[in-house]
């Protein structure tokens, strides 16, 4: 899993982080923020550019070393100085390099990756925060700006951070379908900011952030108008492995800490790492810790190789974060008294923790993902939606195939209908630049983008770049409005093969 | 990581035939019976499933772990742990240790027979005053002649019954203690060797065996491998077997909530699917998580026990998680499944008394948080 290359990156790392980080760490949680000069420091040295191209300043490598890179700043005895970086790098800016202009990507990308300037995502709202596509922040276009009105909060870095990834809704009237994302800087006129007090993480700053009449340029529009959910659920995923590479590093930090406590400490005449109850808890938390850890590797190296893990990722982040919980507060058991006091390092630990289960997705949330890809995607599959042998030659729509649900009240497009709305649909929207191919079962329609124009076909047996398997009714309601793709996405009702990526354009042809 | 390659599917495609055609129809009436009949044996022989790992010297298929593997993963899901334990101790236990310590003359008689399911056999080391503490067994062997004489008597052996040669562990050396132990091969017709069935919980398609030996008598060549050596390879083996009980912990979760899963798609209440119900849905999508978590590990601990790496710690860790895992999901499944989860025409309620060994057999999960706490805390290295 880890090179040469990989350990001597990973020594030079430590060494840095024990002379810049580690003897501050104190201070900073007293204070409640860390220096701004520190950040310039990272960017020297490349730690904010791990994944990023040499062009913008970034150093190109592989993801272990931001599996590296996560491990160790989660070991550095707080979670509050770890979630900095982890914010800047991988759950902020993501979006500018995946989806923004090459303006936005000259004028931020290259601030975030030399440190000048810190970043943050901004997506929860008082009113909205496990529910997304809820949120109330708007961004009314007017000429060549947008106009910001609401509110964010829980911004982590939102305080002393210089602009933030907003998600706002440029169309209102719409749900997730009207959501984009917004490059705000902070400093604009309009934006205030309120620092928040919280239980733990306290050398990070953690703001409500109002915007009243904030004016922000047109450019500042990351990507497409409408697309900031699915450019959010793409984000989230590696939000969610990396805050679970956090998860179980916090842990095997606290295990060696509490080991060596329980070596040194002594009770009715030996050291209490003689106690078996206390040992074999240990053994215990040691292999969950183990377990996890070879599980978010086994994730790492599928995100590595390109894949779109969804279900293990909301899998790794639930697992580890719970694990967390757990293992800080038997590990603060075996410290006893001390374990309550600041002396030691447990205590900050199992604040620190706390968070984990709640940010970037509660656990519910997570189950809720898990449970409609594991429960409602298999029992899509079994109600026989999957194709059978295509045909080539185009055939009637029996009548029968489009009203198996009578006593539905949805009416379901026939066939030819469907047929003519995805024609209307494809030749209004831009060409696809991929082959997708619908699949009602025994019937389909193919959607080729590769030329000009979209060109739609029925009953194909040609394979697609990207074949999405849906019933009528499901894609008869998407047609009309009333099923956002991405939700049905989630939700099981469409079940994609093959390149997830032209999927996510589902909403670009649908909008 | 991929660690099936296309070979490995279409083996565990026939596996399956195989055993959803001569296994899956009959096991209920095994459960009854209280073991597999005599013709399995042989069928499994037949098919080379005792032997994938074996040399092909010995009748085996030299077949990487990952067969095993696959073997182990498909005899979870024919819903007896009985009948799979009967497999299991077979080619697992007593196989492995003919291989592994066994002559040339041994090999031939009973390993090669093993493999092609002519002969079946058991390994029978605990005692009813040694289980975990192996050490402490109180069985010898003397020498007589060039005859071996053996007292004692050996507990809760899998196969116990009726399987044709036992592998046996005896102190030679008993003031030695651990260091003064041997193994045996010993034929089933022995004088002075009884066995008596036990009846247990679950398990039950597999005789379960108490025996007394009594002046038993062997020759000197029923010894296997070197005398004071038994302890040794009894722990040479502990890795492998950890991992045989860690993937079967795995996979005998996977097909439980699969199952129960499937049933509450079909079960209605207050006028929706089971499956509706949140409370429902998400400790469903917490076993699928942890399941999901604990099945990468076993494979990648597979994968450094195929390349020979040293991974007593870890198959120690796995066993312990993945039997505790199997536990938790059979007692959620037949929380699942209701009345019908207690009722034996479901199969939800022998999942849940079959799940309950996997923390005792093999090293308690007590014993396996020892040899952890042994390694990660004291630093203790086993080799
Ligand atoms: C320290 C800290 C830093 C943060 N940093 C950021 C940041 O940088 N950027 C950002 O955008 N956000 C940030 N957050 C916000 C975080 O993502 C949200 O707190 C989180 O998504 C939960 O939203 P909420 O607080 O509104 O809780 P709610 O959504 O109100 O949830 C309350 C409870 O209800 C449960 N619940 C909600 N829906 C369901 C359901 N369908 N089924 C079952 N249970 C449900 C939740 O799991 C939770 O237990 C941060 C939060 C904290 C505490
Ligand atoms: C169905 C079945 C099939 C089996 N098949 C075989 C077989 O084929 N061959 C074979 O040789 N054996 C077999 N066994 C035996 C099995 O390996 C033992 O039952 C097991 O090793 C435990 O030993 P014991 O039963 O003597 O329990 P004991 O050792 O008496 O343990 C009783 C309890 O004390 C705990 N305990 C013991 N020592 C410690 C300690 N140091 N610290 C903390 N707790 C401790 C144990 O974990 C357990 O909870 C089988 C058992 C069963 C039930």
């Amino acid at each position: 899993m880890f090179t040469e290359e990989h350990k001597i990156f990973r020594q030079g790392l430590r060494d840095f982080l024990d002379r810049e980080v580690m003897p501050n760490i104190d201070q900073w949680e007293e204070e409640q923020r860390m220096p701004k000069d520190l950040w310039p420091k990272f960017g020297e040295m490349g730690y904010f550019g791990l994944n990023y191209p040499e062009k913008y300043g970034g150093i190109d490598a592989d993801f272990m070393y931001s599996v590296i890179f996560m491990e160790e700043i989660s070991k550095c005895e707080s979670g509050g100085f770890m979630i900095l970086p982890a914010v800047q790098q991988y759950m902020s800016s993501p979006y500018i390099y995946k989806h923004g202009s090459e303006f936005l990507k000259e004028k931020y990308l290259t601030k975030v990756i030399s440190g000048e300037w810190i970043a943050c995502i901004g997506i929860s709202e008082p009113g909205a925060g496990s529910d997304v596509a809820n949120i109330q922040t708007k961004a009314i276009k007017d000429g060549d700006h947008y106009v910001v009105n609401g509110s964010k909060t829980f911004i982590t870095n939102g305080v002393y951070g210089d602009f933030v990834v907003a998600v706002v809704k440029t169309d209102p009237a719409m749900g997730a379908a009207g959501v984009s994302l917004l490059i705000i800087d902070l400093n604009s006129e309009g934006v205030t900011r309120n620092k928040l007090k919280k239980l733990g993480w306290h050398a990070s700053d953690t703001a409500e952030l109002h915007f009243d009449n904030v004016k922000v340029p047109a450019e500042n529009l990351i990507g497409d108008e409408g697309q900031g959910f699915y450019y959010l659920m793409g984000g989230l995923q590696l939000e969610r492995l990396t805050g679970s590479i956090a998860g179980y590093a916090s842990c095997e930090w606290a295990i060696k800490y509490t080991l060596q406590y329980m070596s040194e400490r002594h009770a009715f005449g030996r050291s209490i790492n003689k106690f078996q109850v206390l040992r074999h808890r240990m053994a215990q938390l040691i292999s969950e810790v183990e377990a996890s850890k070879q599980f978010v590797y086994h994730c790492c190296r599928m995100h590595n190789a390109g894949e779109y893990i969804v279900k293990e990722c909301s899998m790794a982040k639930l697992l580890t974060s719970e694990l967390a919980e757990k293992v800080m507060t038997q590990c603060l058991q075996s410290f006893g008294g001390y374990g309550f006091m600041e002396e030691y390092k447990m205590a900050r630990a199992y604040r620190d923790c706390r968070v984990g289960t709640i940010g970037g997705g509660s656990s519910e949330i997570m189950r809720e993902i898990i449970a409609k890809m594991v429960i409602d995607d298999t029992s899509y599959q079994r109600a026989g939606s999957v194709p059978s042998s295509p045909k080539s030659e185009p055939v009637e729509a029996p009548k029968t195939e489009t009203t198996t649900n009578t006593n539905d009240k949805k009416s379901v497009m026939s066939f030819e209908a469907i047929e003519s709305a995805i024609k209307g649909k494809a030749a209004a929207a831009k060409p696809l630049g991929n082959t997708l191919k619908f699949n009602f079962g025994e019937q389909n329609v193919m959607l080729n983008g590769l030329g000009d124009a979209n060109v739609v076909t029925t009953n194909d047996a040609t394979e697609a770049q990207c074949t999405v398997d849906v019933a009528m009714e499901d894609l008869t309601s998407m047609l009309k409005g009333d099923l956002n793709p991405m939700n049905a996405f989630m939700s099981g009702k469409i079940k994609v093969k093959g390149d997830m990526s032209v999927a996510m354009k589902l909403g670009s042809i649908m909008g | 990581m991929n660690y099936f390659t296309e070979e490995h599917n279409q083996f565990r495609n026939s596996l399956r035939d195989f055993l959803q055609k001569e296994v899956v129809p009959f096991v209920d009436e095994w459960e009854k019976v209280g073991n597999p009949p005599r013709s399995i044996w042989k069928k499994f022989g037949d098919m080379g499933y005792f032997g994938l790992r074996f040399s092909e010297k010995h009748g085996g298929l030299n077949l990487d772990f990952f067969y095993d593997v696959i073997l182990l993963e498909e005899l979870s899901k024919i819903n007896s742990a009985g009948t799979s334990a009967a497999i299991g101790a077979h080619t697992y236990l007593s196989l492995s240790h003919l291989n592994n310590a066994g002559s040339e003359e041994q090999k031939e008689k009973y390993l090669k027979a093993g493999i092609a399911g002519d002969l079946f056999g058991s390994l029978a080391i605990s005692e009813p005053f040694g289980g975990s503490d192996v050490a402490s067994m109180r069985t010898t062997a003397v020498t007589d002649g060039s005859e071996w004489v053996i007292n004692g008597s050996k507990t809760f052996i899998t196969n116990g019954v009726l399987s044709d040669y036992l592998i046996i562990s005896a102190k030679t050396e008993p003031e030695l203690k651990q260091a003064g132990i041997s193994l045996f091969v010993i034929d089933r017709d022995t004088a002075g060797l009884s066995a008596t069935k036990l009846d247990k919980l679950g398990w039950r398609a597999s005789d379960t065996a108490e025996m007394a030996f009594t002046d038993m008598r062997v020759p000197a060549n029923a010894l296997l491998g070197q005398e004071n050596q038994g302890f040794y390879y009894i722990m040479q083996q502990f890795a492998l077997e950890r991992l045989v009980m860690a993937i079967g912990g795995v996979a005998g979760s996977e097909y439980a909530l699969q199952y129960g899963l499937n049933y509450m798609r079909e079960r209605e209440a207050f006028g929706r699917p089971l499956t509706k119900f949140q409370e429902l849905r998400h400790r469903v999508a917490q076993l699928a998580a942890e399941i999901e978590q604990q099945k990468q590990f076993v494979y990648y601990l597979c994968d450094r026990f195929t390349k020979g790496e040293y991974i007593v710690k870890e198959a120690a860790m796995a066993k312990l998680l993945a039997t505790q895992l199997c536990d938790k999901t059979t007692f959620e499944v037949v929380q699942f499944l209701g009345g019908y989860g207690y009722m034996e025409d479901y199969q939800a309620s022998r999942m849940w008394r079959d799940s309950r060994l996997g923390q005792i057999g093999g090293g308690t999960s007590e014993i396996m948080k020892e040899i952890i706490a042994k390694m990660a805390i004291d630093e203790i290295k086993y080799d």
